[in-house]
This record gives C-alpha cells, sequence and structure tokens, in this order.
C-alpha cells in the first residue's frame, strides 16, 4: 500500500473505491481505447467520408480552377506558365461572354418565378385531401428522381424540329394554323424558352416538396383561426400561409438558383448553347471553352465568375431566411 | 348576441359516430358548458358550430338561421384555441387586428377597436411583441383579445385554460366568467375538467360517445344526475353506486357520514362499513371502506369536512348512514335514474 492511499484510511470505504478508480485509471493508460469507443475520435471518423468528398471534388479542383485562371494552361501543352489576371481580362472585353451572363441571369430569374409560383400552387393542390393522393404525388416527383441528361433528351425529342409532339398536337386539334410551326429549339427566343421550360419541369417537384413540407409545418389550429377570423382564400393565402412558409420558400428558391444558374446538361444536351449563343450560360460558356476548344485557362476563368454570384446568394438568402424566421 | 341551435346533428367518422343525434339549444347570453371525457365529441360538436367541421346529416342554427352549410366566416363567430393559434409572423397587434382587417373595418377604427380590446384584457403594453415573446397567460389574453374585439354573436372556446398552470387557471376562469357577464355573449365553452364546468357554467351539458346524457344547471346535474355515467363522471370522488337486487342505489361521499351529523328528525338508512384506508386532504378526510351486512360488499368512500372530529382508524367498523332523500336509484340494466327503490 502507498503512502497516499494509507492517507485515506480513516474512511476505508471511499478510499477502497477510490483506489479502483486510479486502478482503473492507471490500466486504462497502459490499454489503448478502441477508437470506436472515444468519442472524439468516433466524431472524427464519422465525418471522415464527407470531408473527403468534399475535398477531393469541390476543395481540390475548386483551387485548381483558381490556379488554371492564372496561368495559360490548355488541352494540348503539358507546361504552363504565370500569366497574371489576362484570362481574366479577355474575358471582360468578349461580348459571348457578356452574353452568357445576361443569358444565365435571364434564365435563372424567369425558370425559378414560374418554379416558385408553380410549386406553391401544386403544393397547395397535394396538401388537400383526395383520392389516389399518394399516386399523385409519386407521379409529380418522378422527374427530380430520373436523371437530368434522360430527361432532356425526351424533351429533345418533343421539341424536334420535325417530329415534335407539340406540334403535331397542335396541328391536329386545330391549334396551330397551317402556316404555323415553331422550331422550338432553332428560333432563339424560342429557344430560351425551350430551355426554361425543361428547367421548370425539372425543378418543380423538388420545390413542390420543399414547400409542401413547410405547409404541412403550419399547425391546422392557425388555419382554423384564420377561418373562424373571417380570412377568405386570398387573405389567408398572403397574410397567413405565405409569410409562414416564407424561410422555407427560400430555402427552396435557393436550391433552384443554385441547380439553374450551374446548370449545363439542358443546355448541352437540347441547343449546345445555339442558336447563335442565344441560350448559352456561363456553365456551358466555361465547359466549350475549356473542355472542347482546349483553352484550360479561359474555360476555368469563366467558370469562376459563377463563384462569387453564388456565394452572394446564398449569404443572402440565408439573411433573409434566418430574419423572417417565425417560430 | 344569439341563440345556438342544433338538430339531429350528426358526425360520422370511419371509427363511428362522433356525435350522435344531437339536440341542443343553448340560450341568448347564456354560458354553456359541454363536458365530458376526452373522446366523447365535445370538440367535434364545438367544431361543428364554428363550421370547421361538416356535419355528417343534421342542423346547425345561429340566431335561428340555419348555418349548417356556411363557412365559419359567414357565422359571425369567434372561437379560441386550445393552442391559443395565434399568428406566429404577426405581433400581438395584428393577431387582434386580424378579424377587423378581414371583416373590412376602416383603417381608422381598427386601431381604436384594437386598444379598446387590449386594454380590456390588460395587454395593452404588449401589442409591439411577437407570440412567441409572451407568457402563456399573456397568449391566452390576447387569443381572448382577437375573439371578442369584432363583437361576434357567439364565443366558442375550445378548452382555453388546460395550457395554464394551476395557480393561473383559477384566476384566468373568474376573469372569463367576468367578461362574459359583462358582454353578455353567447358562449360555448368546452372542458374536459369538471370543476371549470361546474364553476363556469350556466348550464352545463354532459356529453359521452356523442351523445347528451344531460343537460341542466351545475346543482341539478350535480344533485340530480341522469343517469350512472353522470354520476360517477360529475364529482370527485365520484358517487358511490351499490348493486342492490335489480337496482343501483347512488350515496355521494360527502353524504355518508356518521348518525351523528345528522338532524333528529332526518330519516336515515344505516350503511355500516369497515375502514380500509384514510386520506387526510387538509379541509377534507376521504374515508375508503368495504360495506357491510346487510349491504353487498361494495368499495364504498365517504368524505368527511374536517368540522367532524370524530377519531376514525383502519381496520375498524363504522355505522355510517345516509339520509333517505339523498338515496339515489339508477335502472342496473340502463343506468337511467328511477323514481326510487323498489
Amino acid at each position: 500500500m502507498s503512502v497516499a492511499d494509507s492517507a485515506h484510511q480513516p474512511n476505508p470505504l471511499p478510499a477502497s473505491g477510490e483506489r479502483a478508480q486510479s486502478r482503473h485509471a492507471r490500466a486504462s493508460s497502459h490499454r489503448r481505447i478502441h477508437p470506436f469507443d472515444d468519442e472524439s475520435w468516433l466524431g472524427r471518423i464519422l465525418l471522415a467520408p464527407a470531408v473527403i468528398y468534399i475535398v477531393a471534388l469541390v476543395g481540390f479542383p475548386f483551387f485548381l480552377a483558381i490556379f488554371y485562371s492564372v496561368s495559360d494552361a490548355t488541352v494540348g501543352s503539358t507546361t504552363l506558365h504565370f500569366v497574371g489576371l489576362r484570362n481574366y481580362e479577355r474575358i471582360l472585353h468578349d461580348p459571348t461572354f457578356w452574353r452568357s451572363l445576361r443569358n444565365a441571369i435571364v434564365f435563372t430569374v424567369v425558370s425559378q418565378a414560374f418554379v416558385v409560383v408553380l410549386g406553391k400552387i401544386l403544393a397547395m393542390a397535394l396538401y388537400a385531401d383526395f383520392p389516389g393522393k399518394w399516386a399523385v404525388r409519386f407521379l409529380i416527383l418522378l422527374p427530380w428522381v430520373a436523371p437530368i441528361s434522360l430527361g432532356s433528351i425526351g424533351w429533345l425529342w418533343i421539341f424536334d424540329p420535325v417530329y415534335s409532339v407539340i406540334n403535331w398536337s397542335g396541328r391536329a386539334l386545330h391549334l396551330f394554323g397551317p402556316g404555323f410551326w415553331p422550331i422550338w429549339l432553332g428560333q432563339p427566343d424560342l429557344a430560351m424558352a425551350s430551355i426554361v421550360m425543361v428547367d421548370v419541369w425539372r425543378l418543380l417537384p423538388l420545390a413542390t416538396v420543399i414547400i409542401l413540407a413547410g405547409m404541412s409545418s403550419i399547425p391546422q389550429d392557425i388555419h382554423d383561426a384564420a377561418a373562424v377570423d373571417g380570412a377568405g382564400f386570398w387573405r389567408h393565402l398572403f397574410r397567413i400561409n405565405l409569410p409562414l412558409i416564407m424561410p422555407i420558400m427560400l430555402v427552396a428558391l435557393l436550391f433552384g438558383i443554385v441547380f439553374t444558374f450551374t446548370d449545363l446538361i439542358v443546355v448541352y444536351v437540347l441547343t449546345r448553347g445555339g442558336p447563335f449563343d442565344s441560350t448559352q450560360v456561363i456553365a456551358s460558356y466555361a465547359y466549350f471553352t475549356g473542355v472542347q476548344g482546349g483553352d484550360l485557362a479561359t474555360g476555368a476563368a469563366i467558370s469562376l465568375f459563377l463563384f462569387p454570384v453564388l456565394v452572394v446568394a446564398a449569404i443572402v438568402f440565408l439573411t433573409i431566411a434566418k430574419r423572417s424566421e417565425v417560430t | 348576441m344569439a341563440t345556438v341551435e342544433t338538430r339531429a346533428l350528426t358526425k360520422h367518422f370511419d371509427s363511428g359516430n362522433a356525435v350522435d343525434g344531437i339536440d341542443l339549444a343553448v340560450r341568448e347570453g347564456e354560458f354553456l358548458v359541454l363536458v365530458g371525457p376526452s373522446g366523447c365529441g365535445k370538440t367535434t360538436l364545438l367544431r361543428m358550430l364554428a363550421g370547421l367541421e361538416t356535419p355528417s346529416s343534421g342542423d346547425v342554427l345561429i340566431g335561428g338561421r340555419v348555418v349548417t352549410w356556411l363557412p365559419p366566416r359567414k357565422r359571425d363567430i369567434a372561437m379560441v384555441f386550445q393552442s391559443y393559434a395565434l399568428y406566429p409572423h404577426l405581433s400581438v397587434y395584428g393577431n387582434i387586428a386580424f378579424p377587423l382587417q378581414s371583416a373590412g373595418v376602416p383603417r381608422k377604427e381598427v386601431a381604436g377597436k384594437v386598444r379598446n380590446a387590449a386594454a380590456m384584457f390588460g395587454i395593452d403594453r404588449l401589442l409591439s411583441r411577437k407570440p412567441r415573446q409572451l407568457s402563456g397567460g399573456e397568449r391566452q389574453r390576447v387569443a381572448l383579445a382577437r375573439a371578442v374585439v369584432r363583437a361576434p354573436v357567439v364565443f366558442l372556446l375550445d378548452e382555453p385554460l388546460s395550457n395554464l398552470d394551476a395557480k393561473l387557471r383559477t384566476s384566468a376562469r373568474d376573469e372569463l366568467q367576468q367578461f362574459q357577464r359583462r358582454l353578455g355573449t353567447t358562449t360555448v365553452y368546452v372542458t374536459h375538467d369538471q370543476v371549470e364546468a361546474m364553476g363556469l357554467g350556466d348550464r352545463i351539458a354532459v356529453l359521452d360517445h356523442g351523445r347528451i346524457h344531460q343537460l341542466g344547471a351545475p346543482r341539478d346535474v350535480y344533485h340530480d344526475p341522469a343517469d350512472t355515467f353522470v354520476a360517477t363522471f360529475i364529482g370527485s370522488p365520484p358517487m358511490n353506486l351499490l348493486e342492490e337486487n335489480d337496482v343501483l342505489s347512488g350515496v355521494r361521499p360527502e353524504q355518508l357520514l356518521p348518525p351523528a351529523a345528522f338532524d333528529q328528525g332526518d330519516a336515515t338508512v344505516p350503511f355500516p362499513f369497515t375502514v380500509n384506508r384514510i386520506e387526510y386532504l387538509g379541509a377534507d378526510r376521504l374515508v375508503y371502506g368495504t360495506l357491510e351486512a346487510p349491504h353487498p360488499p361494495t368499495k364504498v368512500i365517504s368524505r368527511l369536512p374536517s368540522t367532524i372530529a370524530l377519531p376514525i382508524e383502519t381496520g375498524r367498523r363504522y355505522d355510517f348512514a345516509v339520509r333517505e332523500r339523498d338515496l339515489k336509484f339508477f335502472d342496473r340494466e340502463t343506468g337511467r335514474r328511477m323514481a326510487r327503490g323498489t
């Protein structure tokens, strides 16, 4: 027995407890605890896949893009030199870039306006109880589950200049006159309308489901109270319903903006940015310049213009969402 | 002010009839309480009066007008919900003003009316706060102010006090009754709490399984229960029921007393019993026991006020009694009240 232990002698019971504890502490300092039992390590282990994923697939390409954008990297050369901000300077004098930026903004704003309004209407329809609700909800979610490229190829057929199902249906129903035959993807305005339509089709389900979840979180009593307090449909919608789901609608909108502004697939599959760059957006222009055109440096610089726009959008929306939080 | 009436009102759910052919007439300016255990249909009945629930059959009349198919906003009613259902994104002012704005009251008048309603409930200094910044009692007052501000013809209250703590509930009950008397607005109040029902109601309707078992003044419901359900639901502890021949005899615990407690001239029936347990509650003692011959061995409870100092011990037999006119008789099969024992 050590000197320290004997000091506890007058109170034998707790002393023996402490001895047991200190023995345990000594033992554990020798024997390694399994990492899964150690909370500080377990946390790191569980977070690791997400961190590795983000670093490898988001962080590394991002910094590589910054690096390329200040160099003269091309697909055909193994060497590169630092050229400062020359790539950016050239882009800012490139009318196609400005056109792509404008198109991207129009594409995003118009499609998201449709998505939010239609998503709210659809969510309200699905919120009501009716037979077969489950099946309708399932069908509405389908476009979101389908791969974007497959959906877009389907739309490519729908917009086909010769076989377009829209045109033939329009003619069969006598909606389109004999001289009227829109070339959906071949006329500048119609091409933009077409990619907006496909983007709305693709993002509407997600927005609907998010808004539906927001609506379900409002207690029924609030709706009942509004009904008893004399609110009709529009007053109920604009004074009660919309303000209460505004934070969650902003989240849906933020998702929509990010997905649309950075989208390449719909444009690539349907129009390749044409006709005459009328549907060229930043993401597609960066791809055509950097990958297909081989000018990695300029492509990287163009794609980096997406970044500040998205950061600002994210900050603005998260701030508004936080401010209008209600409960 | 208006009367509220239901005619053979029925609400059918998949599980059965929540409200089963109820005929009810609420008088003008009356405070009527619907009381019953949970699931008895009282809230469904109230929601049908409000127009929040569509009846399966039958009619609702407010002020003599059939409103069965009118939406809530066309019924000129106000409702206070158990959760208060305040609009979380609107200030207290916005909450109270909402019914006025919906009714198209001019902006100038809105401010004055909101202030009056708020002053009535002592919440005028909270007008700029949001509901989440209020205490439970303050929220309840906001809900009441929102209900009275439009001066509706009927108030519907769905357990408005059940989210308050016990102390606050007593004072809120008092205030609620005072403001109802002052406004004189016909009020239908739903609760599962018999103390609230007895204390607040001009008349109370005791419901179970979607039917009204009894409708009457609190005093009548307590002293002249229509059946065994009312006899055991109203009163705490409930009425003692004992089966004798084909009849159920009922005795209120406070009427089962030692013989010394009765006047000389009272005709009494002896109820000897052995004491099993005694609960001391301060103002009262509850004595739990088992009856002795000639009665069947039934468990009974006696409630002795602290003015009766008789020492009582467990395990011993006591000769308690009941005044003959206090005995109630019920049919054993139907549970309905009978004139007298056979």
